[in-house]
């Protein structure tokens, strides 16, 4: 995400834009007519891979999709370099998702078709974060937002490559989490660089009220070793519709799904849920990034 | 080379002098040159020599002058050592070393995650910066993972 400039996610979001009535079905396409999209999953991610199909369908173009890449005889013992030599020849384009770090772009490095990151490792997932711009230029604003981020910000990349993308657009940042899953401190002193002003607190009482958009991840279980503590965390990271009374009505909610139960149920039909909205915002942003990447569309 | 006491090894007659290394970096430079025991003619070296500015080490390669690209690789572990190209007993070049913007194959990327790690063929890639208080750090350009401190037990 960090390659990318203010104007190019601006580009990426205005295309976004113009193709969502195509990604709702209003409107039909053949920007993609006759072209392949190589689906190369190495690890399951099933959001993911349907919002890309999906994204590639409504544009008209067809998949290659590897399923599960475990399962296929083409890959046994094959390195990924390999790999992604053989499959782009068979397709304009691949969607990676692989579990090292950096793969993506040693992809792109042997790879004769445009390679877009479906996420690799634990990173980089560019085009989560793309959609949850998008998200938030749609349901709310960029420009100087007050965000508050929550939940596992330690080891959330989700969260992490946000802050980046966000700080081109000012913001005010408000981290909410247990003191062991804190935002990493080399992120909050690159933010503060930014003149980006951050708060970091453990809960959302006082600071519901001065928040546009709240964006909630999971606690996963396994980043605590102590049964009891993650049950108190758990519950004290929370939204309820208790907890909202006290929001600006205008405040949205979002989160990556899937959620557990840091969302309690009452909030969907609030306007203040947006997480629904967000899952097929990822159909127009994909779509936009498909058909950059191929060129189809300047 | 006008003060050979400094350097307590014996003068050469062709080769390449890298001086003022950092004290105890001198095996590391010779890694990080890819001068192994397979090497032909004489290397020689000084730990711990003492030098106007502090202890240094001080490595002697005889009938070789390194180029530049290899030498400046130095300054990933040792930014102050100077490079000492000798031909007929006297200095005909003498440089600083001079910190190279990227550095391919040199250094393991420290994230074990990372796929520089694998078993792909490909060549860990770095780009190097430095601090305005001199701390080298290199930022991996496939996983962004930054090494600053133990750039020397990193290298490949
Ligand atoms: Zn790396």
């Amino acid at each position: 995400m960090k390659d990318f400039s203010r104007e190019e996610i601006d580009h990426v979001l205005d295309t976004a834009e113009k193709l969502e009535s195509v990604a709702r079905g209003e409107e039909k396409s053949r920007l993609l007519d006759g072209k392949i999209v190589a689906l190369l999953f190495f690890e399951p991610s099933t959001r993911t891979r349907l919002s890309f199909e999906a994204a590639t369908q409504r544009l008209g173009g067809r998949i290659l999709n590897l399923g599960s890449v475990e399962a296929s005889s083409v890959m046994k013992g094959e390195n990924l370099a390999d790999t992604i030599r053989v499959i782009s020849n068979y397709a304009d384009l691949i969607v990676l998702r692989h579990p090292l770090d950096g793969s993506a772009q040693m992809a792109s490095e042997f790879s004769t078709v445009p390679i877009i990151n479906g996420g690799d490792g634990s990173v980089h997932h560019p085009t989560q974060t793309f959609l949850d711009l998008y998200t938030i230029r749609r349901e709310s604003h960029l420009e100087g937002l007050k965000i508050a981020m929550a939940g596992d910000l330690k080891y959330g990349r989700t969260v992490h490559s946000l802050c980046h993308a966000l700080s081109l657009y000012g913001a005010e940042m408000t981290f909410v989490s247990p003191p062991e899953l804190r935002m990493p401190q080399e992120i909050v002193r690159d933010l503060e660089k930014k003149k980006i002003r951050v708060k970091e607190t453990d809960s959302f009482e006082d600071i519901i009220g001065d928040v546009e958009v709240l964006y909630m991840t999971r606690v996963q279980r396994e980043r605590f070793p102590d049964p009891e503590e993650y049950e108190k965390v758990k519950n004290r990271l929370k939204i309820t519709g208790d907890l909202l009374k006290g929001a600006d009505p205008s405040l949205k909610i979002l989160h990556p799904l899937p959620r557990v139960n840091e969302i309690a149920p009452e909030v969907d039909s609030t306007p203040h849920a947006c997480y629904f909205q967000q899952a097929f915002y990822g159909v127009p942003t994909r779509m936009a990034l498909l058909a950059l990447a191929m060129g189809v569309i300047e | 080379m006008k003060d050979k006491r400094d350097l307590k090894i014996q003068a050469i007659e062709e080769g390449t002098v890298i001086d003022h290394i950092k004290a105890g970096q001198a095996l590391n430079v010779l890694r990080i040159l890819g001068i192994s025991s397979g090497c032909k003619g004489t290397v020689s070296f000084v730990m711990n020599a003492p030098g106007s500015g502090g202890r240094k080490d001080v490595v002697k390669i005889e009938g070789r002058e390194l180029n530049v690209a290899e030498l400046n690789r130095i300054a990933l572990i040792s930014p102050k050592a100077t490079i000492n190209i000798i031909r007929d007993f006297e200095v005909v070049q003498k440089n600083m070393v001079v910190l190279p913007s990227y550095v391919e194959g040199v250094v393991r990327c420290t994230n074990s995650n990372c796929i520089s790690n694998s078993s792909e063929p490909i060549k860990s890639k770095f780009s190097v910066l430095q601090s305005e208080d001199g701390v080298v750090t290199l930022r991996c350009l496939y996983c962004e993972h930054v090494i600053s401190e133990n750039i020397a037990e990193n290298l490949l």
